[in-house]
């Protein structure tokens, strides 16, 4: 994969600072906008499951979304690759620019996009491969097929997800002998394999055990230098320990995003309060 | 379940325990276990019926005599008895054989007629090439009109002599089979080369005198071969015919047999077991490998078993790729809605159109459109002389139309198996930039072959046991040429064949002999039978050996 290529500049006109009630932008950062997220209202058929979030997520910094069980936060993070276009009878509005390019444009490359956007899912799914296959799976259905190319990136990407170790014995035999934390980290550098620019993370822990949830939360403190995380938790304590931002939804609305430690010490909505002190949620 | 209730001061009655047994739900549990024995002691029962009447069939019984009251002797193989039943007295059924002397080759005799049953040890049984089997006793055997033994040393003259008589025979058939055949063959493309000159040139048009000229001389020459083949194999038939075997039967009548017609002699009662055994070995072998004989009531069944399985194996590689991008396209691609619902209906309804009436689609679209196109096109010589080609029923119409049959099947069960392909591993494929195509066929396709692969063994299971639709597609009673044999092109599509059902029933309800093919019709049965299980077998181990590989995400 070549280098990233700077980011475009945005497109059309820059987006409006979000009127009272929309939605809390987050205060100014000295870290350019990787995904800006405007008045976004999004629907499941009747039933509108965001309502107006507008929210502005850095670059190379971890974001973590939290908020109790159907708050929106997963749609949220699943309209960043467009992965919510499989579900039938969808609809949105509002605009989201995934490094300045509105990812709704009508001649956008899906399929481009979710290389630049890659994505760990909840539950770990590795393929039915071997080892070396699921990582190298982004790149043989992106045309490559070089031996020497793919086993670089192979070794390059099991040694950034933490797992070149317990893995270089075994790269032929099936991912699926595996344990949980294993697997998961081995979708981490499936995800990572195809150099994404951003890496969408759907509870990526909620299955594994603390051990296995520490190594995780370690290799997302190493990817962060590289890679804009975005990161869906119910675990507060995991959006404190490895998030630089947080957004808590509440009922479809970004009820308040800030620093994590502002979020978590000084929280400026009585809603956030109550939830990140454990009195509901 | 310990019931409390019984510790309870009020005596246990009948209708409390059944209220109980209600409450608790053990009548269903007995409705359904006793439906599962009932299924499970039905087709017990079925495979028993199959399997006693098959295994004995290559058996050698003994061979009995017996006095009647009337004063003949009759000698045969005791067949079947029948107790008295409403007037009728108690029967013996024996198989006397000699058809050709006494015109019935099973008879039945009241019991009580029937003295002084004995098992004479030189009593011989001979399984001849035609007229169904002979009972005698060997006098002597002739080579051209001359005794050349007699009495005890006869028995081993006729077995040293009957090989080499059997094959001379045999050498006389191949040539008319192979060489002959081939003549007849060549003199056909030399006679299509004058018609296809003759459509070339137009109705009035005159055809060319030399090719006119060619073809004549050629036809002339292969005339002169076949006339010398002729003579050759009806030398060799002659020749082999010189060897006679004398035999007396029971009556006292004198036959002649020539050594070239009999199959297999032996003398039951005279047999130990081991060579009873041999015996019995030797007649299954041929029934699997040989040719059939007496209008199909004798010898073996390989070409059917061979249609049948060349049958199945076509159909399944027709309606597999067919049904599975068709269940693709349903589950995958059709955006769902009335129509697609209304496809899958369609669909499952087609799996109960009577088999019947897809036999008479295949023929009417298949054998005669498709075919019947074909022919006009690529053989427009043969079809101006009325010979079809293709547009006669044949081995690939045949399968097309049971693959059309069960193409409900594979897709029915391709679609269950492509929904249980866990999300997951969609959307991982997905997020990783795969395209939806490239998604289908790298994670998709591969965790659904298991699923595929049990709806082709159900698919294969229908369709190797389907006969209605074959009858009017391809199938025929008799067809000793083989689809693939070493004459080019070596896959004959379009040959006519023979097919295991076809065979049972035809065995069964319209043989020149019931009794006789009676045996036939159980060792067939019980060979279909085998042979589904065994393709089924290969499928279900190829289906757990892909399961095993591809097996998704167990956690």
């Amino acid at each position: 994969m070549p280098a990233p290529v700077p980011l475009p500049a945005p497109l059309g006109a820059p987006l409006a600072t979000p009127k009272p009630g929309e939605g809390v932008s987050a205060p100014a950062d000295a870290v350019p906008p990787k995904i800006r997220v405007h008045s976004l209202d999004f629907f499941y058929g009747a039933k509108q499951a965001l309502h107006s979030v507008t929210l502005d997520i850095p670059a190379k910094r971890a974001t973590a979304f939290i908020g109790p069980s159907g708050c929106g936060k997963s749609t949220l993070l699943r309209c960043f690759n467009r992965m919510n276009d499989l579900v039938d009878g969808v609809r949105h509005t509002g605009r989201i620019l995934v490094g300045g390019q509105d990812i709704h444009v009508p001649n956008l490359d899906v399929i481009e996009l979710r290389k630049r956007v890659g994505m760990v899912f909840q539950k770990s799914n590795p393929f039915p491969k071997s080892i070396y296959e699921n990582v190298a799976y982004g790149l043989r259905i992106a045309g490559v097929t070089h031996k020497a190319a793919l086993d670089n990136v192979v070794e390059k990407s099991l040694h950034r997800a933490a797992l070149w170790d317990e893995a270089k014995d075994r790269l032929h035999e099936s991912a699926l002998g595996l344990s949980g934390g294993q697997q998961q980290r081995l979708c981490i550098a499936r995800a990572i394999a195809v150099e994404p620019d951003v890496i969408l993370m759907d509870e990526p822990c909620s299955a594994l055990d603390p051990i296995a949830t520490a190594k995780v939360e370690d290799l997302i403190h190493e990817l962060k230098k590289e890679f804009t995380i975005v990161i869906v938790t119910h675990n507060m304590q995991q959006a404190a320990r490895c998030s630089d931002r947080t957004a808590f939804f509440y009922l479809g609305k970004l009820v308040e995003y800030a620093e994590t430690r502002t979020i978590f010490m000084n929280p400026a909505n009585p809603q956030t309060e109550a939830y990140v002190s454990g009195r509901f949620g | 379940m310990p019931t409390p209730a019984s510790t309870l001061t009020q005596p246990a009655r009948a209708t409390t325990r059944i209220v109980q047994l209600f409450r608790r739900g053990d009548h269903l549990l007995w409705i359904s276990g006793g439906a599962l024995a009932l299924a499970v002691l039905l087709v017990a029962g079925l495979l028993l019926v199959v399997v006693r009447n098959a295994l004995p069939a290559f058996w050698p019984f003994p061979v009995t005599a017996v006095d009647r009251a009337d004063g003949a002797k009759l000698l045969g193989v005791v067949t079947a008895t029948q107790s008295a039943y409403k007037g009728t007295p108690a029967q013996t059924q024996l198989r006397v054989g000699n058809r050709e002397l006494t015109n019935a080759d099973f008879i039945w005799v009241p019991t009580a007629q029937l003295t002084n049953f004995r098992t004479p040890a030189d009593a011989v049984q001979i399984e001849r090439q035609e007229n169904g089997d002979f009972f005698g006793f060997l006098q002597r055997v002739e080579v051209k009109g001359l005794s050349v033994a007699d009495g005890s040393a006869a028995w081993e003259k006729l077995l040293a002599l009957q090989p080499g008589a059997r094959a001379l025979a045999t050498q006389a058939k191949a040539i008319q089979l192979d060489g002959i055949g081939a003549i007849n063959a060549k003199m056909q493309t030399a006679k299509l080369r004058l018609v296809s000159a003759q459509l070339r040139a137009g109705k009035n048009g005159a055809v060319d005198p030399a090719l006119q000229a060619t073809v004549d001389a050629d036809l002339a020459r292969l005339q002169a071969e076949y006339e010398k083949l002729r003579a050759e194999s009806g030398a060799l038939a002659a020749q082999a015919a010189e060897t006679q075997a004398v035999f007396t039967t029971i009556g006292g009548e004198v036959k002649k047999i020539p050594l070239t017609a009999v199959v297999r002699a032996f003398r039951p009662n005279a047999m130990t077991t081991r060579e009873k055994l041999a015996h019995y070995f030797s007649r299954a072998a041929e029934f699997v490998y040989g040719q059939p004989r007496e209008s199909n009531t004798e010898g073996g069944v390989f070409p059917a078993i061979f249609g049948t399985v060349v049958m199945t194996i076509l159909m399944s590689l027709v309606v597999t790729p067919f049904g599975v991008v068709a269940a693709f396209y349903l589950r995958e691609y059709a955006r769902q809605g009335l129509f697609v619902r209304l496809v899958r209906i369609a669909i499952n309804n087609l799996a109960g159109v009577p088999s019947i009436v897809f036999g008479v689609f295949g023929l009417g679209f298949f054998v005669y459109f498709v075919g019947g196109g074909i022919d006009q096109i690529f053989f427009p010589e043969k079809t101006s002389l009325h010979l079809p080609t293709f547009g006669t029923g044949g081995i690939l119409w045949a399968s097309l139309t049971l693959a059309l049959l069960t193409v409900p099947v594979v897709i029915v069960a391709t679609e269950e198996s492509i929904a249980a392909v866990p999300r997951g591993a969609r959307e991982g494929s997905l997020a990783l930039g795969a395209s939806k195509f490239q998604t289908i066929l790298n994670i998709v396709l591969p965790a659904s072959v298991p699923g595929i692969l049990t709806g082709v063994i159900l698919a294969m299971a229908r369709g190797a046991g389907e006969v209605a639709p074959l009858m009017i597609t391809g199938v025929v009673k008799l067809a000793p040429d083989l689809p693939l044999d070493g004459s080019f092109p070596f896959v004959h599509l379009d040959r006519k064949f023979m097919h295991l059902g076809f065979h049972i029933f035809d065995m069964g309800f319209q043989p020149p002999n019931s009794e006789a093919a009676k045996p036939m019709v159980f060792t067939t049965t019980l060979l279909l039978i085998t042979l589904v299980v065994l393709l089924n077998l290969f499928a279900i181990r190829l289906r757990d050996r892909l399961r095993r590989k591809y097996q998704a995400s167990a956690f």
